[in-house]
């Protein structure tokens, strides 16, 4: 009965649907994906009980949609139709959010954002200054719509790309509109997507492959996730049509098994589009059959590599292979596959929607439209924002982030996940994109965004990464399972003060050779840690090598909490918390720490008010 | 169809998509190599038959053991690179494994007196995986698998117990680079033969695979049936 069988009914679909929504009726959008590690859900539970209780049912309406952006403020609500937003809402606000902003129109001045230096409260998200530099093109649907609803996709334009170009253009016009507009691959290689489809359509064969990876494994990186889980549908609306541009009738999702929300959102999203006609046989009329399934990832990094992917597809344990021959010749299966980020085929419907021209137009020469990135660390609002490609890191960090917390020193952002380099402040006002990063011993990677502030150890830094790359390498090609161990090995040496001189050439002389000898880009970008901060910050190795000091406080053989006799003022509260007694001293007299005893668990540096104790 | 590609100044026909390591063999010209074999597929996993290839004009570092052979294709295989990196890898081995006699060779080949990195291991497998392939490969028996991931990978059996599938043919004793794999007669079973590879001691099942009346089986399945209603337990509770 729902399914669609032509364009012409996929417009009248979404007018019906236009025209059932109740002007009057109050929607209210709740996070309910990201912000559940705030409690969002009870959030929604508290609403629903209410509404039922007050007998409101027809009045208002409970959307929990996908992630909003503002993860630091979550659990987030926007009332509409006035779109009103409010931040930290707990369940104990609901009551008044229904009685005062829904029913008497008054804004709650309490749950609104408010400007941390001028303290102004903010009411609308398009003028908190987290979103005002922000440009949403792929997740302009996340926090809009009903993720678990087709129709509130459809409402928004959603299979409109799809139908036109299954209808006004043939495969060939799809694949050379992708060409023309730009795109690059969003996974962090940045391989042009279009020709990428090109050389697969054509590659000889019948069976084709389109695959979706969403093996998003970075710390710190949840911009796929959150697409996966907050729109859906407009990845598989990009994979229908980037199935019909390379011949392929059949998609897979690569997911990994950590992101239950995403398999579930998924699922239920290709289950809803087999209902409506809008993926399996003969789609809206064209004759054009395509079907996608999810394969889940059980998490190794490595299977974000696309041999590696496929291979795990097949079955086999994810360990990536030598190319060529390339995927789009012979990927999975040895059929000619295209594997792209989830992110760039949520991009897909925007550019053939709006033409490749219009797409072309946003962002730098090399680089174009926007980049989601996940912005984490020691910045004040982390979250996830999009912006064009080529807004400099001091947009970024200072103005959508908010600067760095406590009022402490910017040092170092680490773009591109693990793999990917440290950028100092000397680089701040350089342009993000795929060219300029690489330039300054960066990736783009998927778009993970490390904020660190000066209490930030590089060397430290350096190893975590390089520890996090030794237990997922996959262990295959010598230079990257031997390397990363041996260059584990010299970072920790270093850490705990055991760093020799020739430590920083070893390093220097291993990278080179991770670089240009592993099999894999994992092993191959393995060494950029190290790299961009033995580029950047060499002086800090030579601390720790040399003068066995850790000017940042953190490798804890490596320096000594003292008491500054005059700022202490003698309020004991170290005294009190410290947990080896290595604190001693009378009330409103400057205390001493007994290095001796003192393990440098740092609660003393935490909670000392006066910040009366330092690293020295 | 027939290319002719030029080695360290040399032409050499060879045919088109065939690996470059070939070519070199052919005209003479030694690349060292710890994982490759013309008996079995090539895998590029131990990186030392690194060569610099020029092909339309831009100059890359590939594997030769699987880098496809193209016409016009220009390939030097003793650059200063390619030497650097040759003598990293034969060092990082060599931390792994500092008593394996080949490795010990090839660094007095290479000219490598001292081994800089301090983290040295007494290893004897370098996991190059020729005998895993060539079990699978040419013997069809695929007795033997690689376990694991990264630093904990490893050569071993599913689920490290004896196989039953292994014939002891003796094919991996045969193709091991390094000499860890060894074969000891097993009296009990004559058809399968103890191997050890490296730590790793492939023992038959001490219950003669009779899994339905092993103690160690059903211990394994009480465990499980607890688990399990463990699981359902909190989901009730969950649920209710």
């Amino acid at each position: 009965m729902k399914r669609i069988r032509t364009v012409s009914g996929l417009e009248e679909l979404r007018v019906s649907i236009l025209k059932k929504k109740d002007p009057e009726k109050t929607i209210i959008r709740i996070c309910n994906t990201g912000c559940r590690a705030r409690r969002s859900s009870k959030v929604i539970e508290a609403f629903k009980r209410v509404i039922v209780d007050q007998a409101l049912q027809d009045r208002i309406e409970i959307k929990g949609t996908g992630c909003h952006g503002f993860c630091e403020m979550g659990p987030i609500v926007v009332v509409e139709p006035a779109n009103i937003f409010y931040c930290r809402v707990r369940p104990e606000d609901v009551a008044d959010i229904l009685s005062e902003t829904v029913l008497k129109g008054k804004v709650l001045e309490r749950l609104v954002w408010k400007d941390p230096h001028t303290k102004e409260p903010v009411i609308f998200e398009k003028d908190i200054p987290f979103y005002k530099k922000q440009k949403k093109i792929v997740s302009h649907n996340s926090g809009r719509i009903d993720p678990t609803d087709i129709e509130d996709y459809i409402a928004v334009e959603g299979y409109k790309a799809l139908a036109k170009s299954l209808t006004a253009m043939t495969p060939a016009e799809v694949v050379e509109t992708a060409v023309a507009s730009g795109i690059r691959g969003r996974g962090g290689g940045g391989f042009p997507t279009g020709i990428k489809w090109r050389i697969c359509s054509n590659a000889p064969g019948d069976t084709k492959y389109i695959i979706a990876n969403g093996d998003e494994g970075d710390p710190g990186a949840f911009m796929d996730r959150s697409l996966m889980e907050g729109d859906p549908h407009s990845i598989i609306e990009g994979m229908i049509i980037g199935g019909y541009a390379i011949g392929a009738r059949q998609g897979i999702i690569y997911v990994r098994d950590e992101y239950p929300i995403a398999i579930m959102h998924l699922s239920c999203a290709i289950k809803q589009a087999e209902e409506y006609g809008l993926l399996g046989r003969d789609i809206l009329g064209s004759a054009f059959d395509f079907t996608l399934k999810i394969s889940r990832g059980a998490g190794a990094f490595v299977c974000g590599e696309e041999t590696a992917l496929m291979i795990s597809i097949e079955g086999r344990s994810g360990t990536p292979r030598s190319r060529p021959p390339y995927p789009a010749i012979e990927g999975l299966w040895g059929k000619p596959t295209v594997l792209n980020n989830v992110e760039t085929f949520a991009n897909i419907p925007q550019i053939i929607l709006n033409g490749a021209t219009w797409y072309s137009a946003i962002g730098t020469s090399g680089s174009k439209g926007t980049k989601i990135f996940s912005l984490v660390g020691k910045v004040r609002n982390t979250g996830l924002v999009e912006v064009e490609t080529g807004t400099t890191l001091r947009e970024i960090i200072f103005e959508i982030g908010g600067g760095i917390r406590k009022g402490r020193r910017f040092k170092a952002v680490q773009t591109g996940g693990p793999s990917g380099g440290c950028i100092p402040i000397s680089k701040i006002d350089m342009p993000v994109d795929y060219d300029s990063l690489r330039e300054a011993g960066a990736i783009m990677g998927s778009g993970g965004m490390i904020v660190m502030d000066e209490t930030s150890c590089m060397v430290d830094v350096a190893r975590y990464f390089i520890n996090f790359l030794m237990f997922e390498s996959c262990g295959k090609c010598v230079p990257c399972r031997e390397g990363l161990k041996q260059m584990h090995e010299i970072l920790k040496n270093i850490c705990e003060g055991r760093g020799q001189r020739g430590d920083i050439e070893l390093l220097s002389d291993l990278a080179g050779v991770m670089t240009t000898a592993s099999l894999c880009a994992l092993g191959g970008t393995a060494p950029n840690p190290v790299l961009s901060t033995i580029r950047y910050f060499r002086d800090e190795y030579e601390a720790h090598i040399f003068d066995k000091k850790c000017p940042a406080g953190v490798c804890k053989n490596l320096f000594e909490y003292v008491i500054d006799e005059e700022r202490c003022n003698g309020c004991t509260l170290c005294q009190l918390r410290c947990p080896q007694g290595a604190i001693s001293g009378e009330k409103k007299k400057p205390h001493v720490i007994d290095p001796e005893r003192c393990i440098k668990c740092g609660i003393c540096y935490s909670i000392c008010k006066r910040e009366a104790i330092r690293v020295k | 169809m027939k290319v002719a590609i030029i080695i360290d100044g040399q032409r050499v026909q060879i045919d088109r998509g065939a690996p470059i390591i070939d070519a070199a063999r052919k005209a003479g010209i030694f690349i060292p190599t710890l994982c490759y074999h013309e008996a079995i597929k090539a895998y590029g996993s131990c990186r030392l038959c690194m060569v610099e290839v020029i092909q339309n004009r831009q100059s890359r570092l590939v594997t030769s053991c699987n880098f496809p052979a193209e016409g016009g294709m220009e390939v030097f295989t003793d650059t200063p690179r390619v030497r650097k990196i040759r003598r990293v890898i034969v060092e990082l081995l060599l931390a792994r494994c500092p008593d394996v006699p080949l490795l010990r060779t090839m660094a007095v080949q290479m000219g490598i007196d001292f081994n800089r990195f301090r983290k040295k291991e007494g290893k004897e497998c370098i996991l190059c995986g020729l005998c895993v392939r060539f079990c699978e490969e040419v013997v069809g028996v695929g007795a033997i698998g690689l376990a694991n991931r990264g630093t904990e990978r490893e050569v071993a059996t599913p689920f490290k117990v004896a196989s039953d599938v292994c014939i002891g043919c003796g094919s991996c004793t045969y193709i091991c680079p390094t000499g860890c794999i060894e074969m000891v007669p097993d009296e009990e079973t004559p058809k399968l033969r103890r191997m050890n590879l490296g730590k790793l001691s492939l023992s038959p099942c001490p219950n003669k695979y009779q899994c339905e009346t092993c103690s160690i089986e059903q211990e394994f399945f009480e465990d499980i049936k607890r688990v399990i209603a463990d699981f359902r337990g909190n989901h009730k509770r969950a649920s209710s």
